[in-house]
């Protein structure tokens, strides 16, 4: 343990470094060709519809959608857990938000009110996955059925308008336009950054690193383990009290069913991007792409001139080959 | 409060005084001319120390004593408690009873934060390394380095790690980077990673966990060279293997474990490998060995030979 000095290495040929970039990045140079080629494909098979740019407008408001909670479920996932709860925490935000806005008349205080409220519900998973120890697949499952159950009991099942709430600010924040370009895009870019600071950045990304890698590693090295995993599921809950105000305001109405749809994209886009299901390994720009590469299908393939009935075959082809590729690249470059 | 009144001070102020001194400081009052002067001191005691799993009693009543300068080997077999009683000094496990006192000073609330604060590091070998993740985050696990926000300084991590592999891991490998995937590297490799990063830290007592298992015999030898070095820096070493060869060969004084009990205490200076294995032998058969009349004691004690070490 001397007194560090400069290392001193001879030059490194270009061809070893190229492999050692390779390797470093190899899940996501796959993401990255393996959406160039698709963006490639509807490109040449629906010129018109993929060189205009309506459509990508539209992709710019339906997408972050779904995608804003995959991006903090990535972290979640990296860390070897999973939460499935975010379709119940969105209407349960939802009933937080309208209660607060009936009673006090001001969409504000709902919005920090849906906040709260998806903070809790993070907690209570983390707490139910940590503290007793149930694997965090079931324990969701059963908050998923529990938070938008209790949506439903708090609401009688019924929708609330929410017309009145066109003229705050929390409306042209969350579902406003700068320009032509819808809003949620550009706070799905914001937290797209924030997410990759937090996961590649941040001690609580690096945490989440390890403790998926190699929980035994995590505990000898004294990693928070338990306060680590709990931080992750907060975070879920406060994207899923996000986008679960984006999609109610946009719609001027608050059904208790809101974000029901989203599971099955949510996830694909994480898996597609690269994020691997046993923990470790995931990136913030997979997930980023995979979710223009599900959100993106229906569109092109209804363009491109097939039924609508070939998209949710096509979209699962796409996912297993998204996760193939990622799985060879993993054993090759190793 | 003048500063004369410091020399007035009870001794566990004293003591806590000097904790707060640098590392090196520390470092320095430890180097080899200083620890000879003053002679062998205690640095860890463990009082008492018991601990059950389910009902289970791993550990009974377990004292054990560290010296600086001094390596410890220590044997058993499987199921003997040693790793629970690794597990406990280093904080992953607390003791259900007894007290862990580090240079005469006893510690509370001692968990794997505390205990790496303290000067304690564990070579737990690649179980502690996360395959996946690049060489620098293995190297700063549990305890990265970042700003106010906890956002963490990157480069200079990645500095170090690079600083490290050059000079303290004799990575000469040009296709390892900081950047590279733990799971490319060799055994040896990953045993130096794992090495290096419990040294990087200005660890006190060094805790090497199986550190043998997997190893050709040239990084054998280099591990047992690097043990020694921590005994000539003046520091400590607990060194756990199931090798009594290699236990023998590096260590000052070797405890046995059976059934969560220390069967016995012997200096290597006084006891051949033959005899030690001897008692190895009646250990494991009756769980515990009483001392003959030995030849030796009566001739003088024999030094061990160079060759023997």
């Amino acid at each position: 343990m001397s007194a560090s000095a400069p290392a001193v290495s001879a030059p490194v040929p270009l061809s070893r470094r190229l492999r050692s970039f390779a390797v470093s990045w190899a899940s996501q140079i796959g993401i990255t060709v393996a959406f160039a080629a698709l963006w490639l494909l509807f490109i040449f098979g629906a010129p018109s519809v993929f060189l205009s740019d309506r459509i990508y407008l539209s992709f710019a408001q339906t997408v972050p959608y779904f995608a804003i909670v995959a991006l903090f479920l990535t972290m979640v996932i990296v860390a070897g857990d999973i939460d499935l709860s975010f379709i119940g925490e969105m209407p349960l935000c939802m009933v937080g938000f309208t209660f607060t806005w009936q009673a006090t008349g001001s969409a504000e205080l709902g919005f920090f009110a849906a906040i709260g409220v998806g903070i809790l519900c993070g907690l209570f998973n983390g707490a139910v996955v940590t503290i007793i120890g149930i694997p965090s697949l079931v324990v969701t499952i059963g908050t998923q059925f529990l938070f938008s159950g209790l949506a439903l009991v708090l609401l009688n099942g019924k929708s609330t308008p929410l017309v009145t709430t066109n003229s705050s600010f929390i409306y042209w924040l969350l579902v406003g336009k700068v320009g032509s370009i819808p809003i949620d895009f550009f706070w799905f870019l914001i937290l797209a950054v924030v997410a990759w600071a937090l996961l590649n950045r941040h001690r609580l990304g690096h945490n989440a690193y390890v403790i998926g890698d190699n929980k035994q590693a995590a505990q000898l090295m004294g990693v928070p383990i338990r306060r680590t995993r709990i931080m992750l599921f907060v975070l879920v809950g406060m994207a899923s009290a996000i986008t679960g105000m984006m999609n109610s305001l946009s719609l001027n109405n608050f059904f208790p069913g809101v974000g029901s749809g989203y599971l099955v994209y949510t996830l694909a886009a994480v898996f597609i991007g690269g994020t691997s299901v046993f923990g470790g390994r995931g990136s913030i720009y997979g997930t980023f792409l995979g979710a223009f590469m599900i959100g993106g299908l229906e569109a092109g393939i209804v363009a491109m001139g097939l039924t609508a009935y070939f998209v949710t075959p096509i979209q699962g082809a796409i996912i297993l080959i998204a996760v193939s590729i990622h799985a060879i690249l993993q054993q090759r470059l190793r | 409060m003048s500063q004369s009144a410091a020399n007035g001070m009870p001794t566990g102020e004293r003591e806590s005084a000097r904790q707060s001194a640098s590392s090196e400081q520390i470092l320095a009052a430890l180097e080899p001319e200083a620890a000879s002067e003053a002679g062998p001191r205690k640095r860890l005691e463990l009082r008492h120390i018991s601990k059950s799993f389910g009902g289970v009693r791993v550990l009974k009543d377990v004292n054990l004593d560290l010296n600086s300068s001094e390596v410890l080997g220590l044997l058993g077999d499987n199921g003997a408690g040693k790793s629970t009683l690794i597990k406990i000094i280093t904080g992953v496990h607390g003791a259900d009873e007894g007290q862990i006192l580090l240079d005469g000073k006893p510690i509370t609330g001692l968990n794997v934060q505390r205990a790496r604060q303290l000067g304690i590091e564990t070579v737990f070998q690649e179980r502690a390394l996360a395959d996946q993740l690049p060489l620098w985050r293995n190297i700063f696990i549990g305890r990265a380095e970042s700003g106010p926000l906890g956002f963490l300084k990157v480069g200079a991590m990645r500095r170090t790690t690079a600083d490290l592999m050059g000079e303290s891991m004799g990575f000469t490998s040009t296709v390892l980077t900081p950047n590279t995937p733990v799971q490319g590297l060799s055994g040896g490799e990953r045993q130096g990673l794992a090495i290096v990063r419990a040294l990087h830290f200005h660890a006190e007592i060094v805790i090497l966990d199986e550190p043998t298992m997997g190893l050709s015999l040239k990084e054998t030898d280099k591990l047992i060279h690097f043990v020694e070095s921590i005994r000539a820096a003046g520091k400590s070493a607990i060194f756990i293997d199931h090798n009594i060869f290699h236990v023998y060969s590096v260590s000052d004084r070797i405890v046995v474990l059976d059934r969560g009990r220390i069967a016995g205490q012997f200096a290597t200076s006084r006891y051949s490998l033959n005899e030690l294995m001897e008692i190895m032998r009646e250990v494991a058969s009756t769980g515990s060995y009483t001392e003959k009349e030995r030849y030796r004691d009566v001739e003088g004690a024999p030094t061990k030979t160079e060759g023997e070490r």
